[in-house]
């Protein structure tokens, strides 16, 4: 790759803390209502991440009421105000796609114990001394459209869900979109 | 009007003010300096000829360098004349990547990747015949006309041929950044060729 290309998606890369696939994760992120602009907060496992330097992205799911809910960031998006790994999981795979076929506690991922120095630990905490540079710009419509459609989603899913009994609603994972 | 020689050097992705994620194309234009003016009188046409891709004096012949020497410009490959430029440069002046602004329209034409002698399902996206039944019509085009009239196949029936490694022009692209320090022009979306290929980037309607 051209070492121009290389140095333009080195400029867009953020400090983020480590973290991997298991671990639960508590996302900041900005959405739009209107004029308003807030914070959300996404909490959920990482089943997955995939890409490298600035196309990195993470996938984080999670249970709202009853109906499985993925989202997708890049890892470097300038809309991610903050990443709070809340815990670090135990799993053997780098991605967990075996948990949506899973509901309660078989869905569960077994914390991780202390078994020694900790290398992501570390990193993580070199992570935390050097607060990342937020952005705060404006957040693009049509996510928002897609949030208030995929919240929309979960409220109706949680009566079909719970009949249907699989807990995991294809229709309402959502994608962070992220090309215009 | 504004436009400039470019090479391209392949595509990416960057994230927006707002937080969107653009996918771009990495052009390095310019600077070109012009190196000839045509215009009516003398040459029966309105043109401004620019110069681009940095080269060596011992890759270009006597002639070549002369022309380039006339225009006080350094050794370069390639010389392209563009016709909407005409009346707006002088030979010496150079033409850089501020000639452009974020958010204009362009359009960009290059060489387009060679894919070869092709068929006509990759060529002209024809459809296939029918695989089983002991058709052996799979990739074959079809009828190309009818029987005693006209006893000829007509012009312009679309066949088997080149396909690729001709001259595209794509229009509607968006300049989405301009990096004057590095020489940068970064295009929403592909444009046609290959990467170090050399493309002209003219502004859009």
């Amino acid at each position: 790759m051209s070492t121009v290309i290389e140095s333009l998606e080195r400029d867009q890369l953020r400090r983020v803390p480590a973290f991997r696939a298991g671990d639960r994760l508590r996302v900041h992120f900005q959405v739009i209502e209107g004029t308003r602009r807030r914070t959300q907060v996404f909490e959920g496992v990482v089943i997955k991440r995939q890409g490298h330097g600035s196309r990195e992205t993470f996938t984080v799911r999670k249970q709202s009421f009853g109906v499985g809910v993925e989202r997708t960031f890049p890892v470097h998006s300038p809309k991610i105000e903050k990443i709070e790994v809340a815990a670090r999981g135990d799993v053997r795979r780098a991605k967990l796609y075996y948990l949506r076929d899973r509901v309660g506690k078989a869905a569960r991922v077994r914390e991780r114990r202390y078994t020694g120095p900790d290398p992501t630990a570390t990193l993580e905490a070199q992570a935390a001394a050097q607060p990342e540079a937020v952005d705060a710009e404006g957040v693009e419509a049509d996510e928002v459209a897609e949030e208030a459609a995929a919240e929309q989603a979960d409220a109706d899913g949680a009566t079909q869900a719970a009949a249907a009994g699989s807990g995991d609603a294809e229709g309402s994972q959502e994608r962070t979109a992220s090309s215009s | 009007m504004a436009a400039i020689l470019a090479r391209k050097l392949g595509m990416t992705q960057v994230f927006q003010e707002d937080g969107r994620v653009e996918r771009v194309t990495v052009l390095e234009a310019g600077p070109c300096p012009v190196t000839a003016i045509r215009t009516l009188e003398r040459d029966g046409y309105e043109a401004v000829q620019l110069a681009f891709g940095a080269s060596r004096e011992k890759h270009l012949t006597k002639a070549e360098l002369g022309h380039l020497r006339k225009a006080d410009a350094p050794p370069m490959r390639h010389l392209v004349e563009f016709r909407d430029e005409a009346g707006e440069l002088q030979v010496g002046e150079t033409v850089t990547v501020e000639a452009f602004e974020p958010g204009q329209r362009l359009k960009v034409a290059g060489t387009s990747k060679g894919k070869g002698f092709q068929g006509t399902i990759k060529r002209h996206r024809f459809s296939r015949g029918p695989v089983s039944h002991g058709s052996h019509n799979v990739r074959s085009p079809g009828s190309i006309g009818a029987s005693a009239t006209p006893s000829r196949v007509f012009k312009g029936i679309r066949g088997p041929g080149q396909m690729g490694n001709e001259r595209v022009t794509q229009r509607g692209l968006t300049l989405v950044r301009v990096d004057p320090e590095r020489n940068l022009l970064l295009v929403r979306g592909s444009v046609p060729g290959a990467r170090k290929g050399v493309v002209e980037v003219r502004s859009d309607g």
